[in-house]
């Protein structure tokens, strides 16, 4: 697979094996892939297929028992853990499926934390902070606690705060799975939205079938390998 | 915002953040009570032993230490007393005495003692000669029969004021000397013992008593109180004395003189710092428990913020933080109640109940506890510096959490 510079993450044949005692588990089995800049994907398929093992070792959460990732044009796989960091601070957002946010800051906080990170000036943090509240609709609740928000709130907290930091690609690990279908419709029409607007790329790792509804293209594995690869 | 984030983190569980803090409060608390009554016991100890006829410097004829004898006397003590005049500090006083062993025997009772003959003018105030008049009176310049004597010592001898008391020693010429004097008054000492150990004549008596011409066995000197721990001073004065002072005389400080007390000083400050540790040994536990609980509550916490891209080592900073608030805390409301504990006993401790004990040791019936500079710095610094490193093992725990087991974490 040749990198073209519309490539926003290259697969190329990567697997993954953990070992669980004496067993060792063929979470992706030789994968190659592409997703261009802009992309709303979802990655679907049965429990076990690899939906979140290959989210992980996209984001660098993970490292690849063999094969190469690119993302944004640059070498993830062997990368140390502090370059990591720094790609996964930079370029990445994450929206997980549970416990997304921390605890004792407010929803502004929180999604100020990740720029504190990067270093962002205290005046400017805020203010793009309660840009994006605002944006996701959460403009009244901008000092709420996690435990005074819904878990679709929370959800929007959390875009929120993987949008903020202005990252190349968001990854969201069933983020509609905890939570109602109206809810869940709501969160993936102010992603779609983002998507739009922002022009960041979403990747999903579902089974829910409303997020298939919505993406532009789904991209099904199983057993550790894509099984059906379709574009909208 | 970080010192925000741990604050509250350390707020997070209110009852286990209470625990600690008190173990902290306490173990503070405690290494500065203790350490305060401790050092008011070695300052009682000193001030008894400096008391006690030692003063901070004393001359002498360079043999009177191994020997104490007449014989080993300085025959010409004005020469001396026009070099201390001279050179001593304004705020300094000096006394000379005569001072030897010999033997007081009544009808009822013999026991040896310590002949002291004093200045009446100037003893008062250089030792505690003086201080606490049990009975009578003090002895007055010129009195050549009178003679003072410990309220113990007149107890065991089953005698009063102004009966008689024979002294018994060695004079100068070789003979045995003795002679009988009128007991005139009695004094009260900090030890049961020194009251039986020593009596006082007056210098004139006990030359003539002697046959020591004009001569004495020592000048003893009394420089300001701040003078005596502060060793370099003191050797620094005895050295400038020495220079001065005519030759066949010895310049010997506290130091010299009570060497068992100074090697018993010198190993104080080590026996605090070990009774700090074994103190703060016992809070460690505690505190890396808790510590350690806090981080593995937050595994997936811990995970997410890997995952948002927080370097380990800010991890383990986060959490140092944390540990930092906790010792703060604990150090401030420690070392408010170390201080309170401290001027609520401002008075001094009566330590009379355990007065044999408190002998033996040389300590006083009365000890005021009090902290020093040095040891409210080793206190605190004990334990935030050693609090800092017993929570490094949770901080680096939390540093090694990886995103992917963190979020495998229920």
């Amino acid at each position: 697979m040749e990198h073209t510079p519309n490539h926003m993450v290259e697969i190329i044949d990567v697997s993954k094996t953990y070992t669980q005692g004496k067993l060792e588990v063929h979470a992706l089995a030789g994968i190659s892939l592409a997703l261009d800049r802009g992309e709303f994907t979802a990655l679907a398929g049965p429990s076990g297929s690899g939906k979140t093992t290959l989210l992980n070792l996209i984001g660098g959460l993970d490292s690849p028992s063999c094969g190469r990732i690119v993302l944004d044009g640059k070498e993830v796989t062997g990368l140390s853990q502090s370059r990591l960091a720094d790609m996964r601070l930079n370029k990445i957002g994450f929206v997980f499926q549970a416990y997304n946010i921390i605890p004792v800051l407010s929803a502004r906080e929180n999604v100020e934390y990740v720029m504190l990170m990067q270093g962002v000036p205290a005046k400017e943090r805020t203010d793009r902070a309660r840009a994006i509240l605002d944006e996701v609709g959460l403009a009244n609740m901008h000092d709420r606690r996690p435990a005074e928000l819904s878990g679709g709130q929370q959800q929007r907290v959390a875009v929120a705060r993987a949008i903020v930091s202005r990252p190349a690609i968001v990854l969201a690990d069933e983020p509609t799975a905890n939570l109602d279908s109206a809810t869940g419709q709501g969160l993936l029409e102010m992603m779609a939205k983002m998507n739009e607007k922002r022009g960041v790329t979403f990747i999903f790792s579902t089974h829910d079938k409303m997020v298939m509804e919505y993406a532009r293209r789904i991209v099904r594995l199983k057993d550790g390998l894509v099984s059906d690869d379709t574009t909208k | 915002m970080h010192l925000q984030v741990s604050w509250r983190n350390v707020w997070r569980n209110p009852k286990r953040t209470g625990i600690i803090l008190t173990a902290i409060i306490i173990g503070a608390w405690t290494m500065l009570a203790f350490g305060a009554l401790s050092r008011g016991m070695m300052t009682s100890t000193l001030s008894n032993a400096l008391n006690t006829l030692t003063g901070h410097i004393q001359i002498q004829h360079p043999a009177f230490r191994d020997d104490p004898v007449i014989d080993n006397r300085l025959t010409a003590p004005a020469r001396v007393a026009d070099v201390l005049e001279q050179h001593l500090p304004g705020n300094a006083a000096f006394a000379f005495r005569i001072q030897v062993n010999g033997v007081a025997s009544n009808a009822r009772n013999s026991e040896s003692i310590t002949i002291v003959g004093i200045d009446p003018a100037k003893e008062a105030g250089l030792s505690f000669y003086g201080d606490n008049t049990a009975q009578g009176k003090l002895l007055a310049p010129g009195d050549y029969r009178g003679i003072v004597v410990g309220q113990a010592l007149l107890d065991s001898f089953e005698t009063k004021i102004g009966r008689k008391l024979v002294l018994m020693t060695r004079d100068a010429t070789l003979e045995t000397a003795s002679k009988a004097f009128k007991i005139r008054g009695t004094f009260r000492a900090e030890m049961e013992a020194t009251e039986k150990q020593f009596v006082f004549i007056t210098l004139d008596a006990a030359q003539s008593f002697l046959k020591a011409g004009t001569g004495v066995t020592s000048a003893c000197i009394k420089l300001p109180e701040e003078t005596t721990m502060d060793l370099e001073a003191l050797a620094k004065t005895a050295k400038a004395l020495a220079r001065e002072l005519p030759e066949g005389t010895a310049v010997l400080t506290w130091v010299d003189l009570l060497p068992l007390l100074k090697g018993y000083l010198s190993m104080f400050d080590s026996f605090m710092l070990l009774w700090y540790l074994v103190v703060f040994v016992a809070m460690a536990f505690g505190l890396t428990n808790t510590m350690l609980m806090a981080v593995l509550e937050r595994t997936r916490e811990f995970g997410l913020l890997k995952a948002l891209g927080m370097k380990p080592s800010w991890i383990i900073r986060n959490v140092l933080l944390e540990c930092l608030i906790l010792l703060a805390i604990g150090l401030a409301a420690g070392n408010i109640l170390g201080f309170a504990t401290v001027q609520a006993l401002s008075g001094g401790i009566d330590m009379s109940f355990m007065a044999e004990g408190s002998e033996f040791f040389g300590i006083g019936h009365l000890v005021i506890p009090y902290i020093t500079l040095k040891d409210l710095l080793s206190v605190n610094a004990v334990i935030m510096g050693l609090g800092v490193l017993v929570c490094l093992y949770p901080a680096v725990k939390a540093g090694r959490i990886t995103p992917v087991e963190a979020m495998s974490h229920t």
